[in-house]
């Protein structure tokens, strides 16, 4: 087979990495000329990593021109939060963190409530009651088409009624480079700069760019109590143990992080990033089956976005 | 495959090393279920094994309850992402969906068939390098076909893939297959820019999907994925004229002032001098600053800052360009629209329209013709609904700075939004510059009617009006033969009146310049005039360059076929130098003059005009002898 063909020269040339480094870089210009409070959703994981680091790039030499905002459900390992503090405090960034005031007067948690509940209460509500105290019109967010049937159409700029709701019936057509970004007041717009990665472009962007990340996706001897066939970690003493549950120590790393009490963690013993691509690569299973909320019924993304969850 | 390629198990680092150097195709795919567009995609990404077990375990469930293809997966269920329409069995918008291979990422933009398909076509191909056209083999070149192949060649994609599908339906009939590539050429040869790459194949089979299969033999061409892995991505790329349109300021403190933006075309490197638009300010390039480092050299794609080595005024949708080719600058131009709402476009209305330029207030103000895509037939509209295409010219409240879309799509797309749902309503291809040619007068105008009929004025004048076109290359001697024909005439007893495009430039069209389309509003004014001449009984004798055959001929059209006379003043391009007074040639050789035709813009030579003289052969007397014998002929000229 012959090799591709290109009329360009080789110092033009961009490698699809660089060609969606620099779409990403495109949106978030486009955001911050058009909106007058946009807001960066950072979720700690690895496409908020990404994300954040994107945004460096796009604003250089100046600042991030706009704050992190962490929805806390309270429940995030302990390592999430470390590494957002550290993170926050070496860029000089704004961080809004935000958790239900309502939902923890309540004692929501996710061992008594389902995740159906307590995901609707401390990620969903918090997230809508954090924007609108910001008056944000805009908020970023690390979504990508690949993750999820329901996002595979869902545009860039994703208009939000007042109630933050997704009509995927009402979608703006969105053309070439170009973002409508008109809102009224107390509608807003999702934008999901790295909505054409995969996976491993973003696993692949982080070891190029040599970006930190969680620890917790490397593999460590952690405490684990597997259930129902999922390796949960059990990260803090408010950890329910089930009868006859007792903590073992095995080597996990986690492909997803989320709430420790809903992350599955998986059995590995990559702690290097080609180790963990290699891993991810090999591995049949998609990366949101580590995630115990995708799973009640086929759809239920859709569902969750039209009521207003990211 | 890649994803299998054993160098994930043995050899990682180089496996992500060779990833790394892959590039991206973004491609879009037209056809409907029916033509088994949705089985394709799903055995390209299975095939590449993108596919991930869960993934299947869900489609597997689901083949069983709204599935069509038996006891098989359903690969097309992958396709469908919203639950509303897998329950429905179609695709209602545009999804995109993602493979790679260890040559390149692709991106392919999903599309349905159905009676939203313009508008979602549309934008799925506003984005692509290619798009693969699927025809039912059974069924061959259909309506949807033609639609498909305007709507790529119209959105500007110069990669297509003819996929002739379902070859095992037709006994993989290489006879069936060479009718259905004859027809489709038949068609496309109105379309710019296409030029298929045809290919036979069955996606359910999958044969020439992935692998050639053992089924078409009589194929030698590569397979659908090696197509898709080597065909070049860059082809129209533009490095010459250099866009970079301006997205914001980044000025982080008193020292740096940067000018961010990506950049649309051609090559930016410091040193280089730029023009700074819509101000006409000059600069040069100090600096191209990124996060990773300042960079020698930036083509097209590329997000970068760039700050310059002077105090220039720029802003948000303003235009950094090259010194040698800048972009048209003008309030009207003409695009191809394409509507895009259930509310049909209201020409006269106020919309958005939001560009590299960024937002305009803009109408629509006039509607040229309407296109049919499953004809390619031109109809008369006087609005556009959704899923309409249309040439329209459109007028904006502040200068638009533009390329042609075809070549510059960032510089010469458009949309336009609702000023009230903020709803993006339309998506534009500019053409050019909008001429007055196309405007149509305001409805409510009445004309008024002369008491004078033409019978009355040819007895007075005797003489029946027409309008006598001179048109050549500069001092070629157009303005010498008006004059004595003009005395000719007077001298018989005729009554005329002399347009001379010098004269008029002085007057009526002060404020023309000398760019192609400045010239022909210029002739549309001396053609409206002498309209005007015509209608009063007068003979009009218009000498003007006029260089274009196509404005040429829409003064022939506004004056009259049958009132028109066209006569191509066809001296040397040589002599006309040697006599050149004012010294224009010479100018134009040193690039002071652009657009001068036969030196830095061409000359159609005419090849429908009704005379030609030459006046390096002819004098002027016989050239003048010439048009009197033409116009006699005519019966110009009572006895």
């Amino acid at each position: 087979m012959s090799a591709p063909t290109t009329t360009l020269p080789p110092e033009l040339r961009l490698t699809h990495l660089r060609q969606l480094e620099a779409e990403a870089i495109h949106i978030m210009r486009e955001v911050v000329a058009q909106f007058e409070r946009p807001v960066m959703m950072y979720s700690i994981g690895k496409d908020s990593t990404v994300l954040l680091h994107l945004a460096r790039k796009a604003f250089f030499p100046g600042k991030i021109p706009f704050p992190l905002l962490h929805v806390d459900t309270t429940w995030k390992f302990r390592e999430m939060i470390e590494f957002r503090d550290r993170t926050v405090a070496d860029l000089g960034i704004d961080l809004i963190v935000h958790s239900n005031p309502d939902g923890m007067a309540a004692g929501i948690n996710p061992f008594d409530h389902g995740s159906k509940n307590y995901t609707d209460i401390m990620k969903t509500q918090a997230l809508k009651q954090a924007l609108e105290a910001g008056c944000f019109d805009a908020a970023f967010g690390g979504a990508r088409r690949d993750e999820e049937k329901s996002r595979a159409k869902e545009r860039i700029f994703s208009f939000r009624d007042r109630y933050h709701r997704w009509d995927p019936k009402n979608q703006r057509p969105e053309l070439w480079d170009i973002y409508n970004g008109r809102v009224d007041r107390g509608e807003s717009i999702r934008v999901f700069p790295i909505s054409n990665w995969t996976e491993l472009d973003v696993w692949q962007y982080i070891h190029l760019e040599e970006i930190p990340i969680v620890p917790l996706y490397r593999s460590a001897i952690r405490p684990v109590v597997e259930r129902n066939g999922t390796l949960i970690m059990v990260d803090d003493d408010r950890f329910r143990f089930e009868d006859g549950e007792e903590p073992e120590m095995r080597a996990v790393r986690f492909r997803t992080l989320g709430c420790y009490p809903l992350s599955g963690a998986v059995e590995s013993t990559a702690t290097t990033l080609p180790e963990i691509i290699q891993e991810m690569l090999l591995a049949s299973r998609s990366e949101r089956e580590g995630r115990v909320i995708d799973h009640d019924q086929s759809g239920s993304m859709e569902e969750k976005k039209r009521e207003g969850y990211f | 495959m890649a994803h299998t390629s054993d160098l994930i198990a043995s050899d990682i680092e180089a496996y992500l090393a060779e990833h790394e150097r892959k590039d991206l195709l973004r491609l879009l795919t037209c056809g409907s279920v029916d033509d088994g567009k949705s089985t394709l995609i799903g055995r390209l990404l299975h095939d590449s094994e993108m596919i991930y077990e869960d993934h299947l375990a869900v489609l597997e469930a689901e083949s069983t309850t709204v599935g069509s293809a038996g006891d098989q997966v359903d690969l097309a269920l992958l396709m469908d992402g919203l639950k509303a329409e897998r329950e429905q069995g179609i695709t209602i918008d545009v999804a995109y969906r993602y493979f790679s291979t260890a040559r390149r990422k692709f991106i392919i933009a999903d599309t349905p068939g159905h009676e939203q398909y313009t508008r979602n076509m549309v934008t799925g191909a506003s984005t692509c390098q290619l798009a693969v056209i699927l025809i039912d083999a059974r069924l061959g070149v259909l309506a949807q076909t033609r639609r498909h192949s305007y709507v790529a060649s119209l959105l500007g994609i110069r990669n297509v893939v003819v996929a002739v599908n379902k070859m095992d339906l037709v006994g993989w009939s290489e006879e069936r297959f060479d009718e259905i590539c004859a027809d489709y050429r038949i068609f496309a040869k109105g379309l710019a820019q296409i030029d298929p790459y045809f290919l036979p194949m069955s996606a359910l089979l999958g044969d020439n999907v992935v692998e050639p299969g053992d089924n078409l033999t009589w194929f030698d061409g590569p397979a659908l994925m090696e197509h898709l892995e080597t065909v070049d991505v860059d082809v129209g790329v533009d490095l010459e004229r250099l866009r970079l349109p301006i997205q914001m300021v980044v000025r982080p403190d008193l020292d740096f002032r940067g000018f961010a933006g990506t950049v649309a075309s051609g090559v930016l490197r410091p040193g280089a001098e730029v023009v700074a638009l819509p101000s006409g300010m000059r600069s040069t390039v100090a600096r191209i600053v990124t996060f990773d480092g300042d960079l020698e050299v930036a083509g097209p794609g590329r997000a970068v800052t760039v700050t310059l080595t002077d105090e220039i005024d720029l802003s948000r949708g303003d235009l950094l360009v090259d010194v040698e080719q800048a972009p048209t600058r003008a309030h009207e131009v003409d695009a191809m629209l394409v509507w895009m709402d259930t509310e049909e476009l209201e020409p006269g209305r106020q919309y958005l329209l939001q560009s590299a330029n960024g937002v305009r207030n803009a109408s629509v103000t006039s509607i040229r013709h309407r296109v049919d895509v499953d004809t390619l037939e031109e109809r008369a509209a006087t609005s556009l609904g959704l899923n309409d295409i249309g040439r329209c010219s459109i007028s904006a409240d502040r200068e638009l700075l533009f390329d042609a879309y075809g070549v510059n799509r960032s510089t010469g797309s458009f949309v336009l939004v609702d000023r009230l749902s903020n709803g993006t309503v339309g998506a534009g291809m500019i053409i050019g510059a909008a001429s007055s040619w196309n405007r149509q007068p305001d409805a409510g105008l009445l004309r008024q009617a002369s008491s004078i009929s033409q019978g009355e004025r040819s007895a007075r004048f005797g003489q029946q009006p027409c309008t006598v076109l001179l048109t050549g290359l500069t001092a070629a001697g157009k303005s010498t033969i008006a004059t004595a024909l003009e005395r000719r005439l007077f001298d018989r007893g005729r009554a005329a009146i002399r347009l001379d495009g010098e004269n008029v430039r002085m007057g009526i069209s002060r404020d023309l310049g000398f760019s192609s389309q400045e010239r022909s509003e210029n002739l549309r004014r001396v053609a409206e005039v002498a309209q005007l001449v015509n209608n009063h009984g007068l003979i009009a004798i218009a000498a003007l360059v006029a260089p274009k055959d196509e404005v040429r001929a829409r003064a022939r059209e506004l004056v009259g076929e049958d009132r028109f006379v066209e006569v191509f003043v066809d001296t040397p391009l040589e002599v006309c130098r040697e006599r050149d007074v004012n010294g224009m040639y010479e100018a134009a050789d040193r690039g002071e003059v652009p657009h001068f035709p036969g030196v830095s813009a061409t000359y159609d030579r005419p090849t429908d005009m009704d005379l030609r003289v030459d006046t390096s052969v002819q004098a002027v007397d016989e050239c003048v002898d010439a048009i009197m014998d033409l116009l006699a002929a005519r019966g110009v000229l009572d006895a």
